[in-house]
């Protein structure tokens, strides 16, 4: 019984979460995942070359690649406080408590971000099969965070 | 005497099986096929300890908790260490074990342990994969008794649970599949066991095999598991390319990565030859397209 009522309260949470997107009124959430956009946007340029959907341009990759990089070596403490988890604001954010109770795991992974990403920023320019050798590195490195940290979605 | 004769029929019913004597004859292993094995199969995901991370997911301790709707069950070590993992498992042991569920001393495996898709593994895979395993280093971690209420915790009923709710070989027809795709189809079903997870259950724990990858509730009764048929509501939008790159990197075409559970298996695959990742995307796009039960 608590099992179906886990279920439902969990179902109500993703719905929730679907009707309200990403408006989060708590600025310090508002900021992280505005920082989390500009990492997506510049990942994304770098994988539609990676695809083959762009033509691969090495000026544009290099760009793409030191934004990510100069995003992720941003000092992000002050967006984290305590009581910004999925628990305490619930439906505003899916950062799970474990970010705060385990810390600093998290810093670990976000120190392991910035090596993959400084290794993506240091060969995007080269050429087309340098920078699809350092996707999926890079996608570990979100990984490492969101395996974890984050409640997972559908 | 009905009573009894009853339980005769079920002993007889649910006995474990076992690969007949000569099954394994002039089999030895690879160990370095088996690593491939061990990465498509994802071991690791279960038997490594929690949050391990690159070498130290090859130290296969077990204790990782899996909670279910029938009790919290442990994964087991199963590390070559001789007094508490499985050091001392002949292939044939090993075998039994993979392809059916079936313990050394003959006794149910709980079906956490996919040996439901393992099933459909050919048993030279299962002999490079028994050589890898004894390359890897031992443990000597004690392991955890699952905590598995009455009635669940009478093991010989399990053999009825393999009886009717244990899919029996390959779920897609093997006609008309190319080589590729067939390659897919192994990686998913008989490897991958990617069904464990994206079909959903019934009340018995059995999988709706009607609902094929269509996702569902996720049974640890947090979120939801994926659709990933080509249907609107799975992966329909998904290019070949697409399938590929959330494989070998974890990226989704809106370059959000994946999480939970999955990031782990991202992880394994990335073990795994490009080959393999464009078959599972073959085999994902040649599945029937259904709705989210």
């Amino acid at each position: 019984m608590t099992n179906i009522i886990t279920k439902l309260a969990a179902t109500a949470a993703i719905t929730l979460a679907m009707a309200t997107p990403s408006i989060a009124a708590n600025p310090a959430i508002k900021a992280r995942q505005a920082l989390m956009q500009i990492y997506v946007f510049n990942i994304s340029q770098l994988g539609a070359m990676a695809k083959g959907v762009v033509a691969y341009d090495s000026a544009a990759a290099t760009a793409a690649a030191n934004n990510l990089l100069a995003a992720a070596t941003m000092d992000q403490s002050a967006m984290w406080p305590q009581g910004t988890d999925n628990e305490a604001m619930f439906g505003e954010t899916a950062a799970l408590p474990a970010i705060w109770t385990t810390y600093p795991a998290v810093a670990e992974k976000g120190k392991a971000l910035v090596e993959v990403a400084g290794a993506m920023a240091a060969v995007a320019g080269t050429d087309l099969a340098s920078l699809q050798g350092a996707m999926g590195a890079l996608g570990g490195g979100c990984g490492g965070c969101h395996k974890q940290f984050r409640q997972p979605k559908d | 005497m009905l009573g009894l004769a009853g339980f005769a029929i079920f002993w007889v019913l649910t006995v474990p099986k076992t690969h007949g004597a000569t099954a394994l004859l002039g089999l030895s292993g690879n160990a370095d096929k088996g690593a491939l094995v061990f990465a498509a199969a994802g071991c690791a995901s279960c038997h490594a300890a929690k949050d391990a991370k690159e070498t130290d997911r090859l130290i296969l301790s077990g204790g990782r908790a899996f909670p279910s709707d029938f009790g919290t069950f442990y994964a087991p070590n199963i590390s070559p260490d001789t007094e508490h993992g499985i050091g001392t498992w002949t292939l044939a042991q090993f075998a039994n074990a993979v392809s059916f569920g079936t313990s050394p001393t003959g006794k149910h495996y709980y079906p956490a342990f996919p040996y439901s898709t393992y099933q459909n593994m050919e048993l030279a895979d299962i002999a490079d994969l028994y050589a890898y395993f004894q390359t890897l280093p031992a443990s000597a971690e004690p392991a955890k008794p699952h905590a598995v209420p009455f009635p669940f915790n009478i093991r010989r009923s399990l053999g009825m649970w393999k009886i009717l709710l244990m899919p029996k070989g390959f779920h897609l027809p093997e006609t008309g599949l190319t080589e590729v795709e067939l390659r897919g189809r192994y990686l998913v079903e008989a490897m991958g066991h990617c069904t464990e997870c994206h079909t959903s259950r019934n009340f018995l724990g059995g999988l709706r095999t009607d609902h094929w990858l269509a996702g569902g509730p996720n049974s640890d009764g947090k979120g939801s598991i994926p659709n990933i048929t080509p249907h609107k509501q799975g992966i329909k939008s998904w290019a070949e390319i697409d399938i590929v790159t959330y494989l070998n990197s974890g990226f989704t075409p809106e370059y959000d990565s994946a999480g939970g559970a999955m990031a782990e298996v991202v992880e394994n695959m990335a073990h795994l030859p490009p080959e393999d990742h464009k078959a599972i995307a073959a085999y994902l796009q040649k599945i029937p397209p259904l709705p989210k039960p």
